[in-house]
């Protein structure tokens, strides 16, 4: 991004603000590039003369008289199968010390795809999860987070995730991530051999925080690349979505918007759904999968950064700490997978969705169980039977450190159920229970 | 509209986002559509604030690259949709535009395709005589389009009186052959076609009157129908936090509802949704017609990653659509997901302009607008006695599940059913999750209603009225 020699050189700042910095230039086209004093900056508002521009590394120590070129477009990223196993950083730098990827210059944040050129989707994701795989299928072309506060190990779900998946590339959008996170990433990639089908975008809480706005735009450009022109499927993992949404505010602060719910931009909605909308299904087998990870603040689903979220994703995977075994599930009350009713029964075992119900009923018997010895209730017989059943459904099934396949999910929670209860009070239509059930 | 002659020019003088304020050198006029004229293609644009010779434009596509200076061309019309044969079975953008027309896989910027096929020939029957006498919205004939029967009638847009001076005969047309030639009061010719356009904010009100609705309208949903029904005419709306089953709700009512016509206006909304649409409508049996329940339906998709602006159009696109059929004596069902969306575009543009907010950043002008949308549904006795209605049921999602916020409480003032969601029952996969003690139907005490499902009672052989909540 060497400065060309035609190119006009302004010098004269009339506005510095934490984020944006304006000052009066010509001929300049919306959302185009510049360079001030080296750092990235992209016009975010034109009135007449003044341009304002969103400074990406932030405006600290920008002096009013600072060099400021204009580069005549915006973002871009320059596409190839070279992307594949390497690691750049928000603007598209290589920062693995590899050389710079040449290819096809494609703008980043690129128009939306035509809903009648989509495609239902219909593959299964397995993840060897049964809180995934058993009670939240997760199918490609789905666009859907983890809602997780921040102590949960919200990362180390979504690399496993990310290296189970049988997808052809990878692409992590890290924002905001931290240096030890990022690493970790890594090295789970490199230790997996998988590091030639993983691309990473990659902003850490190093970095200033404006310069995230870049990466989703980025991972899912590159993204569009393998999944439109290779036909492959991508995983896209985005990783902290929250955080994201707070660099918006950031900005839209700056600019003296009026902030809307939980001093949020008017427009979050539209900027996150322009993000995970790009996860589709295309019919000749190509396909975008989003997995994405929104932070919350004491589980409050309600804020409205995961309540935006929740209304543009196809469900959400929802992480608490189980204290009655001491690991961390994915809840199946709060948890929804929207496209599951595509495959579950269909790709997979018949009996699927009928165990997968039966399964929560219990738990939810289970849960209210708890709720009567808690508060010093007599238990019933059922009631001391739902409890051991909850406490095993969770270790055995909800974990997030279970690995097994569809079928043995299946027939764990068959036993589990013939382990506890009477063929009628797991009532399952009877011809599964001819075929499934493991007791007399 | 404001001038005859002269064409209107600017140029573009301030871009923020998908607001551009214009130079002008001539007038203009509020909600007129112009063109921002770049190398290759035009992008189209609404007027929505005038200050002296600066207007403020929302742009219905990407403003990126766009440059101070370039020119921008008014078109002395505002924001109007294609009337004819043939809008059935389309699916359409949210300014009507065909999407299965456009090419690639991702939506071009600029690639505005029209809405009605052109070449296609219609089987084309008059219904008027040499001579008649007619006014604007009377049959001049009809065509069969899929199964509907489709009225071409005197264009919307003609004031007066008029006398049927030719009559082409009956035969196989395209839309835009001359039909009919009518003559006003000055015995000025003009000719008719089968298509003709209407802008989508200014309501069709070519019909007689518009009672208050009596008529039962069944949408197979028995909670709906067995305890707080709707009415033909009547308007509703869905609210519930997300996972609680607004989407798949509306989708039972536009398949199963006692409708001629079905408009979905997905506003908004997830693309994989629309895409269900799009693959199980043309598959579903319609059992009115023994046909393909698509047949009888035109969906409108604006997902929530297209522009914000033409978002804030596609709803009254629909409701237009739903007007003009509604005009040819037909029920029309009319369901848009969800009008929080359209709000929510109405709230970005609100604050791009800088207009002081109202609650929650909305415009403060929201409930004015969403209650004048909500009135143009409506069950009418057009002017030949016969009659027609819009049902209209919206959706709304209310930020955090909470009812208490601007668009609930707005939509709560017009609409007369409100169909509550319970995340409890959702929770419980108890679907559809309608709550039926916080879900209420203001139809139920209309004297009129109560008339009309006595009657029908009585007609049936019953005692007593088969709604519970109706004493005979």
């Amino acid at each position: 991004m060497e400065t060309k020699a035609f190119q006009k050189i302004y010098t004269k700042i009339i506005q510095i603000t934490k984020a944006t910095c304006s000052l009066r230039a010509s001929g300049i086209g919306y959302e185009e590039l510049a360079m001030i004093n080296g750092r990235l900056a992209q016009v975010v508002k034109i009135i007449g003369e003044v341009v304002t521009l969103q400074v990406f590394g932030g405006t600290e120590g920008i002096p009013t008289n600072a060099e400021v070129v204009f580069m005549g477009k915006p973002p871009v990223i320059k596409v190839s199968d070279d992307l594949a196993g390497r690691f750049f950083n928000a603007f598209g730098y290589p920062i693995d010390g590899g050389p710079e990827v040449d290819g096809e210059e494609r703008e980043i944040g690129g128009p939306s795809v035509n809903p009648v050129r989509r495609k239902q989707p219909s593959e299964l994701i397995a993840t060897g999860i049964a809180g995934i795989d058993l009670n939240n299928t997760i199918v490609t072309g789905q666009k859907i987070p983890f809602f997780a506060d921040p102590d949960q190990p919200f990362n180390q779900v979504m690399a496993m995730v990310a290296m189970r998946a049988k997808a052809d590339k990878i692409i992590l959008g890290g924002m905001g991530l931290t240096n030890d996170d990022y690493l970790f990433y890594k090295s789970v990639f490199e230790n997996a051999g998988a590091l030639d089908r993983i691309i990473c975008f990659v902003n850490t809480t190093e970095n200033p925080p404006i310069e995230r706005l870049l990466v989703p735009d980025m991972a899912l450009t590159a993204a569009e690349y393998f999944a439109v022109d290779k036909k492959q499927s991508v995983l896209v993992l985005l990783t902290d979505m929250t955080l994201y949404a707070d660099a918006l505010s950031i900005v839209s602060n700056r600019m003296d918007q009026i902030p809307s719910k939980d001093s949020m931009p008017g427009s979050l909605y539209s900027d996150l759904a322009k993000i995970y909308e790009k996860a589709v299904q295309f019919p000749d087998g190509g396909s975008i999968t989003i997995i994405a990870v929104t932070t919350l603040s004491g589980g409050d689903i309600t804020h409205a950064i995961p309540d935006n979220t929740g209304y543009i994703t196809e469900g959400q995977l929802f992480l608490r700490k189980d204290s009655d075994i001491g690991k961390v599930i994915i809840d199946p009350f709060r948890s929804l997978s929207r496209l599951k009713q595509l495959v579950i029964g269909q790709k997979t075992r018949k009996d699927h969705p009928q165990v997968m119900n039966t399964a929560i009923r219990l738990y939810a018997d289970a849960a209210q169980a708890k709720t009567k010895l808690e508060n010093g209730f007599d238990l019933t017989d059922y009631d001391e039977r739902t409890l051991k059943f909850g406490k095993e459904y969770s270790d055995k099934l909800l974990a997030i450190d279970v690995n097994i396949d569809i079928d043995t999910m299946l027939d764990t929670a068959w036993n589990l159920f013939s382990k506890y209860f009477s063929k009628a009070e797991v009532a399952i239509r009877s011809e599964f229970m001819d075929q499934y059930w493991k007791g007399e | 509209m404001k001038k005859e002659g002269k064409t209107t020019h600017g140029k573009i003088a301030g871009i923020i986002a998908n607001l551009v304020t214009v130079e002008v050198d001539g007038p203009v006029s509020q909600n007129e559509i112009c063109y921002i004229k770049l190398a290759d293609i035009d992008l189209m644009a609404e007027v929505i604030k005038v200050f002296e010779t600066k207007v403020f434009v929302q742009v219905f596509e990407s403003t990126r690259g766009l440059k101070i200076g370039q020119a921008v061309e008014f078109t002395n019309a505002m924001l109007e949709v294609t009337l004819g044969p043939g809008i059935l079975s389309r699916n359409y953008d949210g300014l009507q535009h065909d999407l299965d027309r456009m090419e690639g896989v991702f939506l071009k910027r600029g690639d505005y395709t029209q809405a009605l096929d052109f070449e296609k020939l219609w089987d084309y029957t008059p219904l008027v005589n040499i001579g008649d006498v007619v006014i604007a919205g009377d049959w001049l004939g009809e065509v069969i389009e899929n199964v509907m029967p489709h009225k071409i009638m005197v264009p919307f847009k003609f004031e007066g009186k008029y006398t049927v001076k030719k009559l082409t005969p009956a035969g196989q047309y395209n839309v835009n052959e001359v039909i009919a030639i009518l003559t006003d009061s000055k015995n000025n010719e003009v000719n008719v076609t089968m298509t003709q356009t209407w802008p989508v904010k200014i309501p069709i009100k070519t019909y007689k009157n518009k009672p208050r609705p009596f008529k039962l309208l069944e949408t197979g949903v028995r909670t709906i129908d067995t305890l707080n029904p709707i009415v033909e005419g009547g308007t509703g709306f869905i609210p519930g936090p997300f996972g609680s089953g607004k989407t798949v709700l509306q989708h039972a009512l536009s398949k199963q509802a006692e409708a001629d016509i079905v408009i979905v206006a997905a506003c908004g909304e997830r693309a994989n949704e629309v895409v269900e649409i799009f693959t199980e409508f043309p598959e579903i049996d319609d059992p009115r017609t023994g046909r393909k329940l698509m047949e009888r339906t035109t969906i409108i998709a604006n997902t929530s990653n297209m522009p914000v602006a033409a978002r804030e159009a596609s709803v009254y696109t629909a409701m237009t659509l739903g007007e003009y059929y509604r005009s040819m004596g037909l029920k029309v069902l009319l369901l848009a997901d969800s009008t929080s969306r359209w709000a929510q575009a109405l709230r970005e543009m609100s604050n791009r302009m800088e207009e002081l907010p109202g609650q929650d950043a909305f415009p403060m002008d929201l409930p004015a607008i969403i209650s004048n949308f909500y009135s143009r549904a409506g069950y009418v006795f057009l002017n030949n006695g016969h009659t027609g209605s819009i049902t209209f049921i919206g959706t709304v999602s209310p930020a955090g599940g909470n009812l208490k916020e601007p668009v609930t409480e707005s939509t709560k003032k017009v609409a007369r059913c409100f169909y509550a969601l319970s995340q409890q029952r959702a929770d419980s996969k108890r679907y559809p999750a309608v709550d039926p003690i916080d879900s209420y139907s203001k139809y139920l005490e209309y004297p009129e209603l109560q008339e009309y499902l006595r009657k029908t009672s009585a007609k049936i052989g019953l005692k007593k009225c088969f709604l519970p909540k109706i004493t005979c």
